[in-house]
């Protein structure tokens, strides 16, 4: 359930690399508590996107808000409240899966009780509990990018970014990917999601943004409305 | 909220450390490239012993250069090639904490190689390098180029060509601190008077500082993008 109040800003927000614009002033507000399935074709701009929001990035012009701290100056104020599972799995091969979500809890500042309950309960919940002392790099792709997910929310974040979260993962994995969502949905987070799969978007998302050549192309509720016919007519 | 500075760096170094111990990626390569070029320095300066006096401290301080080159060209590889480096970048911890963390896990991998050369040093060169002070110099020059070395390389891993571009970058920089362990290292194999040495280490020292600083103030330019 959302509440009114903008927990994402974004205001004639750009970004070029080498002076090739990628994105070209988007306008936008995710309200807390949302679920936007962010859209577009290969090279749209989504993962530059989901970049700028989480402080990878700085804009080339423009600003982003978060919670009301301005990024990339007010970073530090925001990155405990941000979970970002990337293209790559941001994880250490030569780590196990318990050890790797242990070290990305003392990054966070997590007790260490606090830190072994939570890495338990997440281990669990990506159906990794068996595997937690396996080094990561016998890990499958799926595995690690259940293991990705876990690292992201291992400090509870008030926002989670998610750029092509389905990708490599089997049936099983996926239909575990839509449960956590939707927990993380009905615990208040904030959810954008990039896929180019318009059949991957899930049922709990509730407004779709679509990019088209580094613009936005539509942004609104998706209710009963047909995916594919979206993304036709934003895409047109 | 900001974890705190002290809890971020072990906790990397705590990483490193373990992921090294499992992988030995990095002081196997490193101490492998020493091994064969003390043996090749070792073939090639038929030297009698004060040629070799002379020598030695070049040959130890070019190989641990050399040596701690590719440790940690890899050491900041293996942060960049799974996106590691963005998933640190994330956390709400100083940049200088990530600095503080990386170079300490480098200082201790070239520190191991450095002190394993001594005594492999001392048997084939016929010199007393096994010395207190000698193990001083060595620790505090690859302290002082751990330092510099782990800026670089976090700004030339960020490259397509990092690592020829890593020794062109490093090399020129740390030009003054390899003189000046070098000047050092020598003077305390003669056995010079202590204040020959002592100016030198002085000068390694502040050296190390001036990296340390510069390294600590760029680290957070040298990360964003």
């Amino acid at each position: 359930m959302s509440d009114e109040r903008a927990l994402i800003e974004a205001e004639n927000l750009s970004k070029a690399y080498g002076g090739m614009p990628v994105l070209r002033g988007l306008c936008f507000q995710v309200r807390r508590g949302e679920f936007v399935a962010l859209l577009g074709a290969n090279g749209s701009g989504k993962s530059t996107l989901l970049r700028l929001l989480s402080g990878l990035s700085k804009p080339t012009a423009g600003a982003v808000r978060v919670g009301g701290w301005e990024m990339p100056g007010e970073a530090m104020a925001v990155r405990a409240q941000i979970g970002l599972v990337a293209h790559q799995p941001l994880l250490y091969e030569n780590l196990t899966a318990r050890e790797n979500l242990h070290f990305f809890g003392k990054l966070y500042g997590i007790e260490r009780e606090e830190r072994e309950r939570r890495t338990v309960d997440l281990l669990h919940s990506v159906g990794l509990r068996r595997r937690a002392d396996s080094l990561v790099r016998t890990f499958s792709r799926g595995m690690k990018q259940r293991l990705s997910i876990a690292r992201a929310s291992l400090h509870q974040p008030d926002v989670l970014l998610l750029d092509e979260p389905y990708s490599g993962l089997d049936q099983a994995s996926i239909e575990r990917l839509d449960e956590m969502l939707a927990a993380g949905l009905g615990a208040g987070r904030t959810i954008i999601m990039s896929t180019h799969q318009l059949e991957r978007v899930p049922r709990s998302a509730g407004r779709a943004l679509v990019l088209s050549r580094g613009r936005i192309s539509f942004d609104d509720a998706i209710g009963n409305r047909d995916m594919s016919e979206i993304y036709r007519s934003a895409s047109a | 909220m900001k974890t705190p500075f002290i809890n971020c760096a072990a906790a990397i170094i705590s990483k490193d450390l373990r992921a090294e111990f499992r992988a030995r990626e990095l002081v196997s390569v490193m101490a492998l490239f020493a091994l064969l070029s003390i043996l090749v320095f070792s073939f090639a300066l038929e030297l009698d012993r004060q040629a070799r006096e002379e020598a030695v401290s070049g040959v130890l301080w070019v190989t641990l250069i050399f040596a701690s080159l590719l440790g940690f060209n890899r050491s900041m590889a293996q942060e960049r090639d799974q996106g590691n480096l963005d998933a640190l970048l994330l956390a709400p911890v100083s940049r200088a904490a990530i600095f503080v963390g990386k170079l300490l896990g480098n200082f201790i991998f070239t520190l191991i190689v450095g002190l394993a050369m001594l005594p492999l040093m001392t048997a084939l060169y016929g010199l007393a390098l096994l010395d207190g002070w000698i193990i001083l110099t060595t620790a505090l020059g690859t302290f002082g180029f751990a330092t510099i070395g782990t800026l670089l390389a976090t700004m030339t891993v960020q490259t397509r060509a990092r690592e020829a571009l890593l020794p062109i970058a490093l090399l020129p920089i740390a030009l003054p601190f390899l003189l000046t362990a070098v000047r050092a290292t020598k003077s305390l194999l003669s056995g010079a008077p202590a204040a020959e040495w002592q100016g030198s280490l002085g000068m390694l020292a502040a050296i190390t500082v001036i990296y340390l600083v510069l390294s600590l103030l760029l680290y957070e330019y040298v990360l964003e993008e």
